[in-house]
């Protein structure tokens, strides 16, 4: 951190921090201090600006069933899709860090998801998993409704996990390749010279070498199942069936934007950027250990 | 290494075609779902091969979602984005890393907690913003006095608008106003030997003349990964164009227009079952530009999200 | 070319003070080697002469101006670095080019002058490279093209062999030395290898600990040590050094042996630092000043041996040519003469001089 080069001229480089403080002060934390002027606010009904309501929106949202119902159902998306998504992709990339023959092949081809936005994604896997066209529509003319995400509040859920995981398969499996070939080959040719074979090197060497990895990517799994799921749950399911997918930011865009009830959203914001704060403190400190692991 | 482990060979190849497949099933469906006419696409059981009808599929979505405009706005959007990042982060990671003065380290902390909070968890006030960006201004001189003090000598009053909702401007610029790049450059920067800027001191080259001519050329490998990066994570965006765009024929983005393809609850046409063959149609056209990049660019693309994401 | 005068400079960072006031002329022309272990503020020397640091408290002068306050750029000076210090994305010609496109001089004029540049270190054939594609003797030829090429008053070195393999380092040493023969130009350099401050430099300055332990030519650094460290610093092998005693009139005593040396005025009882250049011991001589080693080692280095053993428990190296006949190890007795004898006060570690006797300060 400590350059011993450096240019001493105060205001060019005041002049050079300014356009992105004043970005970041626009769109950032007047935002983010609005929210908190909101939450303990209320909006008088006919104008005349906001009269203070202490800990009472807070209060009005921890009492309705229906918000702890999407934090319930925001817990089961994060772990759901961050089990799937990371559990499948350190598979695909453990096997493919054995680098045989082809594995550029496979490692381009399992990148590609990514970059295909989550609402495509979400429009795909709601084709995909269609109960008139879909795969599962050869079953459902056996079977009526034997799988429906339209009716059925766990398969519309079964619905936004894969096509969310879907995606993150991919980046997860971009971090966890590279870590892997980050290690030092010598160190995995010593534990060959150990005499262990290449299951054992996988248990034994890599998988805890990659600790680190598997926990930041745990964090930003879980932060971004909060936040990036919106486009896929409003192209996919609307948060039906009978709110059986509203998680809390979709739950959040509809009592502000559907319901413009300010106050109640934004105390909802201000529980979400509590928890995604929590969760990425946790990570900056991991991050600062990550550093010793190398 | 010589290793003779047949079995596990096996083992390892089929694994990695499972995966390929999980990646790669779902695209191909989607691609011959657009191939098929209306009929054939509501008989199952679900069919493997393409059909004939690729061209009207797409011309119907296209039209459909008048996808033309909505990939120019896209487009137009998500280079701005990228573009606005690479100068904004570049600028103010030269000034972070190659300066020293009071408030230095305040302004760093300033700027990197917005990576702690995506955009989304904050989407109501800021859209409130970009209603009118001067508010934030405006209120604080209401607060301070400045705006009474103001109309006491000049007998108008003093009301800062300008409005980005159904602009570029609007679309753009919330999603520029985070630190993803600018850690990406600050790293970057640091790696610069110090040696570089004494031998450029010493040539006689100030510090403008250092960013441009030394650093800039230098860091051609990082912009290409900030740039892919950021192109995709703007043409992906779904929420915020969605709120900030109410003229959704002029203003819509690509990703938006899928919504045009798929009955919506709230819609007149209640919910009903989409047309699938054209929405799938209309799937491969809004995905593709940003396929395309991450295609020709996958170098720079890794090598970006590993390096930038917090 | 330009003469340097440092006069009292200090430099702190913080309340950690790094050069305790140093003074130092350098003359019109010379070629001064800066030397010393690393840490000893050598380097933050040289840097305060480039510019590259503030100078806490003292003047430095180029060609009669103080110039503390002048940019790098306007002090005239030009700097090789450790790393080279090259522009990556830049080619050899743009490089060396580089000071002259800052300053303004028109293209034509600069591909001159790059070109005269790059024919004297044998570049010519590589302008068009980039510092990526160069080995690293051209890496160092490229970074001094590019101080070269501004004529400037002074040129600034610091450790720039450093980073050279052996054979390399010798080469260009003798390249450096050659150069400044044939410009004249007045250079300072900076390095921790003794050899190459002995062999470059008209004058040496020996640093330790933010102070300047002596200024002298080689030979009389190597000769007259000003101070304990000097002594142990320069010269390979290291100096022996014996805490000891006075013990009479000419007389000192150190691991059990007495020693007679040609210094004066010594008072009885006071403790020295007894120092004896391993190659200046007579190994089988027996007249007075003499004592026995157990060699339990023995170092061959082709033109010469060095043995290595115990002398009444301390440890003592002793270097005879390869010629000398004997036996691997074992018990030797050798004559160390008088005048090869040198002696430091312990408490000051500076040298006392045989003839005068007194205790001469550093220079």
């Amino acid at each position: 951190m400590d350059r011993r080069a450096v240019y001493k001229t105060a205001w060019i480089g005041g002049l050079l921090l300014a356009p992105q403080l004043l970005l970041v002060f626009t769109f950032f934390y007047w935002p983010t201090g609005a929210a908190l002027f909101w939450a303990f606010t209320l909006e008088r009904p006919w104008g005349g600006g906001n009269e203070f309501a202490g800990l009472d929106n807070f209060r009005m949202v921890f009492s309705d069933t229906a918000y702890w119902g999407a934090v319930w159902r925001s817990m089961v998306f994060a772990l759901g899709s961050t089990a799937l998504a990371m559990g499948l992709a350190l598979l695909f990339a453990l096997f493919c860090d054995r680098q045989l023959r082809g594995y550029k092949a496979y490692q381009t081809m399992l990148i590609w998801p990514y970059a295909v936005a989550a609402p495509a994604a979400g429009v795909a896997f709601r084709f995909l998993f269609a109960p008139e066209a879909g795969v599962f529509a050869a079953l459902n003319k056996i079977h009526p409704d034997f799988w429906n995400p339209s009716v059925n509040g766990f398969h519309a859920m079964i619905l936004i996990v894969v096509a969310y995981s879907w995606k993150y398969l991919a980046y997860n499996f971009i971090f966890f390749l590279a870590a892997l070939q980050s290690i030092p080959r010598a160190l995995i040719e010593a534990s060959a010279m150990d005499g262990s074979g290449p299951l054992r090197r996988m248990w034994d060497i890599q998988l805890p070498l990659l600790a680190p990895t598997m926990f930041f990517l745990l964090v930003i799994n879980i932060t971004d199942s909060f936040v990036d799921s919106f486009g896929i749950i409003d192209l996919t399911t609307h948060g039906g069936p009978s709110k059986a997918t509203t998680l809390m930011v979709y739950k959040i865009y509809f009592d502000g934007f559907k319901g413009l009830d300010y106050s109640g959203a934004a105390a909802q914001s201000i529980v979400l950027m509590l928890l995604v704060m929590a969760l990425t403190f946790v990570q900056f400190r991991f991050i600062e250990r990550r550093v010793h692991y190398r | 290494m010589i290793e003779r482990t047949p079995v596990l060979n096996f083992v390892t190849h089929a694994v990695l075609l499972v995966g390929l497949a999980i990646a790669f099933v779902p695209m191909w469906l989607v691609f011959v779902a657009a191939t098929l006419s209306l009929q054939e696409i509501n008989t199952p059981p679900i069919s493997l091969l393409p059909g004939s009808h690729l061209w009207e599929n797409l011309a119907e979505a296209w039209a459909r979602a008048d996808l033309g405009v909505k990939l120019t706005n896209s487009l137009i959007m998500s280079v701005a984005v990228a573009a606005g990042k690479i100068a904004l982060a570049s600028i103010t990671a030269f000034a972070l890393v190659f300066f020293r003065f009071p408030g230095r380290m305040a302004a760093f902390w300033l700027i990197f907690i917005t990576l702690m909070l995506p955009l989304e968890v904050r989407i109501v006030p800021t859209y409130a913003v970009a209603a009118n960006v001067f508010s934030p201004y405006q209120t604080i001189l209401d607060v301070t006095g400045f705006s009474w003090l103001w109309q006491q000598l000049t007998g108008t009053e003093l009301a800062l608008e300008w409005n980005l909702l159904n602009s570029y401007t609007g679309l753009i610029l919330p999603l520029v106003a985070t630190a993803t790049g600018t850690f990406l450059y600050r790293q970057f920067f640091l790696t610069v030997p110090e040696e570089l800027m004494e031998a450029a001191k010493m040539d006689g080259a100030g510090p403008l003349r250092f960013f441009r001519e030394i650093l800039m050329p230098l860091s051609i490998t990082n912009m290409a990964a900030l740039f892919t990066i950021m192109f995709i994570y703007a043409w992906n965006q779904y929420l915020w164009p969605l709120l900030i765009t109410t003229d959704r024929t002029h203003r819509g983005t690509a990703v938006m227009a899928l919504r045009q393809l798929i009955p919506m609850s709230g819609d007149s046409t209640g919910g009903g079952v989409p047309d699938w063959n054209v929405a799938m149609a209309g799937c491969l056209i809004v995905v593709a530009p940003a396929l395309l990049v991450v295609a020709l660019m996958q170098r720079f693309f890794v090598r970006g999200l590993i390096a930038s994401d917090k | 070319m330009a003469d340097i005068d440092i006069r009292s400079v200090r430099k702190a960072y913080g309340k950690n003070q790094v050069v305790h006031g140093v003074d130092l002329s350098i003359r019109s022309g010379e070629f001064v080697v800066i030397l010393g272990p690393s840490g000893c503020g050598k380097s933050t020397l040289l840097r305060m002469i480039a510019g590259l640091e503030a100078i806490t408290e003292g003047e430095i002068a180029i060609a009669g101006d103080v110039v503390n306050a002048m940019e790098p750029r306007e002090r005239g000076c030009a700097m090789v670095f450790q790393n080279y210090a090259l522009y990556p994305h830049m080619t050899v010609a743009d490089n060396i080019g580089y000071g002259l496109k800052v300053a303004g001089l028109s293209k034509p004029e600069r591909r001159a002058r790059v070109e005269t540049v790059a024919k004297s270190l044998g570049l010519s054939d590589y302008l068009d490279r980039k510092p990526g594609q160069l080995s690293g003797g051209q890496r160092q030829r490229v970074a001094m093209g590019r101080a070269m090429i501004r004529e400037p008053k002074v040129f600034l070195f610091d450790e720039p062999l450093s980073n050279l393999d052996a054979k390399l380092r010798v080469q260009m040493r003798i390249e450096i030395r050659k150069l400044h023969n044939r410009l004249g130009t007045t250079s300072v350099f900076v390095t921790h290898d003794q050899v190459e401050a002995m062999t470059l430099a008209d004058r040496v300055v020996v640093m330790n600990g933010g102070h300047i332990e002596q200024v002298g030519t080689p030979e009389e650094i190597y000769r007259n040590p000003a101070s304990r460290f000097v002594a142990g610093f320069i010269g390979s092998p290291p100096m022996n050094l014996f805490e000891g005693r006075v013990t009479g009139p000419g007389e000192v005593e150190a691991q059990g042996i007495v020693l007679s040396v040609p210094h004066a005025g010594l008072a009885r009882g006071q403790a020295v630092t007894v120092g004896i250049r391993p190659e200046e011991v007579l190994l089988g001589a027996a007249g007075s000043n003499t004592a026995s080693i157990d060699v339990d080692f023995r170092e061959e280095l082709g033109s010469v041996r060095l043995l290595h053993g115990q002398v009444a428990g301390a440890d003592f190296v002793i270097q005879v040519p390869a010629t000398t006949a004997g036996p691997k190890v074992g018990h030797f007795s050798f004559e160390v003469p008088a005048r090869a004898v040198h002696l430091f006060d312990a408490e000051t570690g500076m040298r006392i001089d045989p003839v005068a006797g007194g205790i001469r300060a550093a220079a």
